[in-house]
């Protein structure tokens, strides 16, 4: 028997009631569920049927259903597509320009008219997607390794190093990305040697903050994680852990902002070429498009309308994707259980 | 069943079925509940987690998530129909009628605005905060045993400890004087003592007051100590109800004996033990396999503009565990014994003292010794859902200690995982799983498989089964036990549950602020125990003194 009923007084003890426990003045029937009505299963039995899931091929399962991911995905096979093989879109020479159709309308062969120098509207919106989606892919590919590294080693280390990289990446997340962009493509380093490229790099030196920060952020929360102390018990080194534990829990947030801003990018090269520090001129991409179509205005809106419809359609569908992906990856939703 | 002269049942849930509606179909989650609260009664709904309990309270005050409804029966508050009672009902219902305490006392105050602020705006929500809202809300907070309320009702909810913070709850929940009072696990997340003080405190008040409370909780001691009928649920329904004391003496339904057989609380009262006998046998013969001496943790804490306070977590502990038996250490929040934990796993620098493992003192190891010292201690968690990798299958998560220490081929390290899942008492079949799958319980077993893969001598197991309902915890209770006698484990236990601690441990330390209060076999603490804080912690067990 328990000793504090019969010998163990407690007095004096700042919580020594002893609770003999409550006897209530109405009648209480005694009700026993008959058992054939909640059979009694097996404690925490484990659930045998069904196909195993990851994370990922959980996050899959739900995407595929989703109206939204399902229209930009489409979009944006037909958009990479495009830029992979633009002849087949479109058979017309982009660089035939025949000033004798200056800014007429469609035509046979021609849907969406000339331009002011006489060449197809169409296929140069046709052609220019390869320029355009080569900055997108490009610039949130370096982005994402150039911010997820700072990002990672600055949240898991912490320190001084977590001090100088934050400061570091401050510096540049203050500068606007297209008024930094604007002054950096004009160095002459840059300016001579006008490319795809050149854009790529200066939009990355702009844009790696932000993921850093998102990154610097998913590895602070995963780095406290039970199973990352539990790993370095194992005996696996501090690097090893944050390469093999922490970085792969701290994707999801970084995939979804790439996604997004892989349209951004989009954005700010036509912007930048738009104002002329962009691409060359020699390069077929909608901001240059645009940027020409400018001067028409008046006489002829549809030739500036046209590179922008692709434009805004490409990006927004990269936008569409993003939020779909942010959906299925919600971490509140695969807590489960 | 009630006689015409007594006076009608304040709350009566007739044959209620609750349905949520999921992507995957209807769920379910009460069916055929009945229940009757009479005016000034405490009633205890008592079941695990997923059993339907809190749905069923939720119903009866209207907050029930967005995607569940009431399909069918009643819910009668005092003979009127609530069950499809309008949100413009219930608001006139909640606060003056019906109370509501929640559970967890660090999400459910708004961090931005003042306890006091808080208390009014009850009051006022139910035109009750009079002439004089002030000395109204300092009441209402002193009735609820808060000390200096004119204070205290201009902090914030951040000033406040669990404890303060769960009697600022239970103030707005009975500010308004309601009827019923609903007190979801108002103190599971509180240490043992706090929260006998917190319940002795709503017990006062609520008979003082004559409010009825349907009091939810996990925990069969405690319902049946504070309720005057405790109604036993179990996936959506009612298995057992009737009246406290009866039903915990004489437990009808298989799954209520289940419970009262695996409830610590009640184990501990009944002297459960683990088997002794193989353990201290082995126990004096054997040598310690752990020392610790004089061991010391102090943290900085940075007060800013390069200050710096100096705080100590442990204060020269020393104690020694022998081979092959367990040594529990308890104490409540704050006592320093999960860092003591983290430090003997070397996860952590001890400031001053000993670690001496084996003969070899781990303060001094060199990075090979250490990989080495890995191999042979280690680790179970608290959080059953943060101890194992999302990203990884269990198979991969079972077989990266056997790959960090390049043991055995791809093909011995399959047959090892299997045997692995075996021993904990889990189908080969999941190992191809992943731990959003599973079950805490689940979990929890595949964490100790995973600690065992390097055959490991000693495991330290911080607050292992302390997330877990009672049945599931007192399985894996079980499944250490085994593994004990069968591989000869040592066990460093730290939890704040001496109930727990009896079902399992040889030796016991009481820890408290840091210090080793008292130290002894499990019988000698238990049954004799010398400090005043150890016979405390021993008097908070819910339950104690109804077996």
């Amino acid at each position: 028997m328990p000793e504090n009923q019969n010998q163990n007084p407690e007095a004096g003890l700042p919580i020594s009631k002893i609770r003999a426990g409550k006897v209530s003045k109405y009648a209480i029937p005694h009700f026993v569920a008959p058992l054939d009505e909640t059979p009694l299963h097996g404690v925490d039995a484990v659930k045998e049927t069904g196909k195993p899931l990851s994370m990922w091929a959980e996050a899959w399962r739900s995407l595929r259903k989703r109206p939204l991911f399902i229209i930009s995905a489409l979009l944006i096979i037909l958009v990479i597509a495009i830029a992979a093989i633009p002849g087949v879109f479109s058979a017309v020479d982009p660089r035939f320009c025949d000033l004798q159709f200056s800014n007429e309308g469609a035509s046979a062969g021609h849907p969406m008219g000339y331009n002011f120098q006489g060449c197809d509207v169409y296929a140069r919106a046709i052609h220019g997607t390869r320029a355009s989606l080569m900055v997108g892919i490009f610039t949130t590919l370096f982005v994402v390794l150039l911010g997820g590294t700072i990002g990672a080693l600055a949240g898991f280390y912490g320190g001084w190093l977590d001090t100088i990289l934050a400061r570091l990446g401050d510096i540049f997340f203050a500068l606007p990305m297209v008024l930094g962009a604007i002054i950096v493509m004009q160095l002459p380093a840059f300016r001579d040697n006008k490319s795809v490229w050149t854009v790529i790099v200066t939009l990355s030196i702009f844009g790696w903050p932000q993921v850093a920060r998102i990154t610097r952020g998913a590895v602070l929360e995963a780095r406290n994680a039970d199973f990352v102390k539990a790993s370095r018990a194992l005996g696996l080194s501090r690097g090893k852990s944050l390469v093999k534990h922490v970085i792969p829990n701290a994707m999801a947030p970084v995939i979804v902002v790439a996604t997004v801003n892989l349209g951004v990018y989009i954005v700010a090269e036509a912007t930048l070429s738009f104002l002329g520090l962009g691409l060359p001129f020699e390069v077929m991409s909608w901001g240059n498009d645009i940027s020409s179509a400018q001067s028409q205005l008046r006489n002829n809106p549809m030739m500036l309308m046209w590179p922008a419809l692709f434009l805004s359609v490409t990006v927004l569908s990269f936008i569409m994707l993003g939020d779909a992906v942010r959906d299925a990856l919600d971490p509140k939703s695969r807590k489960g259980n | 069943m009630v006689q015409n002269s007594e006076p009608k049942p304040l709350l009566e849930i007739k044959d209620l079925a609750i349905t949520f509606s999921t992507p995957d179909g209807p769920v379910n989650a009460v069916r055929n509940a009945n229940l009757t609260v009479m005016p000034g009664e405490t009633v205890a709904i008592v079941g695990e987690s997923g059993s339907g309990k809190s749905t069923t309270a939720l119903a009866a005050i209207g907050l029930l998530p967005s995607n569940g409804e009431v399909s069918a029966g009643q819910i009668l508050f005092d003979g009127e129909d609530i069950s499809k009672a309008s949100e413009k009902r219930f608001v006139e219902l909640r606060g003056n009628h019906i109370g509501m305490v929640p559970q967890d006392p660090m999400s459910n105050l708004n961090p931005v605005w003042k306890i006091g602020f808080q208390v009014k705006e009850t009051l006022k929500a139910n035109g009750l905060a009079g002439n004089n809202p002030k000395q109204r809300v300092a009441q209402v907070l002193a009735d609820a045993g808060l000390p200096e309320p004119e204070t205290r009702m201009n902090q914030y909810p951040h000033e406040f400890s669990g404890g303060m913070r769960q009697r600022a709850l239970i103030a707005i929940g009975l500010a308004c004087r309601p009827r019923l009072l609903i007190a979801d696990e108002p103190t599971s997340a509180l240490d043992v003592t706090v929260q006998q003080q917190i319940l002795d405190h709503l017990d006062t008040m609520t008979s003082e007051l004559g409010t009825a409370v349907l009091l939810i909780t996990h925990d069969l001691g405690l319902a049946a100590e504070r309720a005057e009928k405790v109604i036993v649920m179990y996936k959506g329904q009612v298995v057992e109800s009737g009246p406290a004391l009866e039903l915990l003496r004489n437990p009808q339904h298989p799954y209520t004996k289940r419970l009262i057989n695996s409830a610590p609380s009640l184990a501990a009262q009944r002297g459960d033990k683990h088997e002794m006998a193989v353990d201290e046998v082995v126990a004096e013969k054997s040598e310690p396999l752990l020392k610790v001496s004089n061991l010391t943790k102090v943290f900085d804490i940075r007060k800013g503009f390069g200050r710096k306070d100096k705080f100590t977590a442990v204060d020269k502990v020393s104690f020694e565990i022998p081979k092959g038996t367990t040594t529990a250490v308890v104490g409540e929040s704050g006592s320093g014994k999960s860092t003591i934990a983290q430090m003997v796993l070397n996860l952590l620098d001890a400031t001053s003292g000993d670690i001496v493992f084996d003969g070899q003192a781990i303060g001094k190891l060199s990075e090979r010794e250490l990989f080495k010292y890995r191999r042979r201690v280690q680790p179970i968690f608290q959080d059953p859902y943060g101890s194992l990798d999302p990203m990884y299958s269990i198979y991969r998560t079972i077989e990266e200690p056997l790959r960090i220490h390049g043991i055995g081929n791809q093909a011995s390290r399959e047959k090892k995982v299997k045997e692995l899942l075996d021993q904990v008492s889990m189908p080969a079949s999941t190992m191809h799983r992943f731990p959003n799958e599973l079950s805490g319980g689940q979990r929890q077993r595949i964490a100790i498989a995973r600690a065992l893969a390097l055959q490991p001598e000693m495991i330290v197991c911080d607050e292992a089964v302390s997330a877990l309902d009672v049945l599931v915890q007192a399985q894996v209770l079980e499944l250490l036990d085994e593994l004990q006698r069968e591989l000869g484990l040592t066990y460093l236990f730290i939890t704040h549950d001496l109930a727990v601690v009896r079902q399992i441990a040889d030796n016991v330390c009481v820890m408290e602020h840091g210090q080793l209060v008292e130290q002894g076999t499990v019988d000698e603490i238990f049954d004799n125990a010398k400090s005043d804080y150890t016979r405390n912690l021993l008097s908070a067990i819910p339950g104690a003194s109804l077996i």
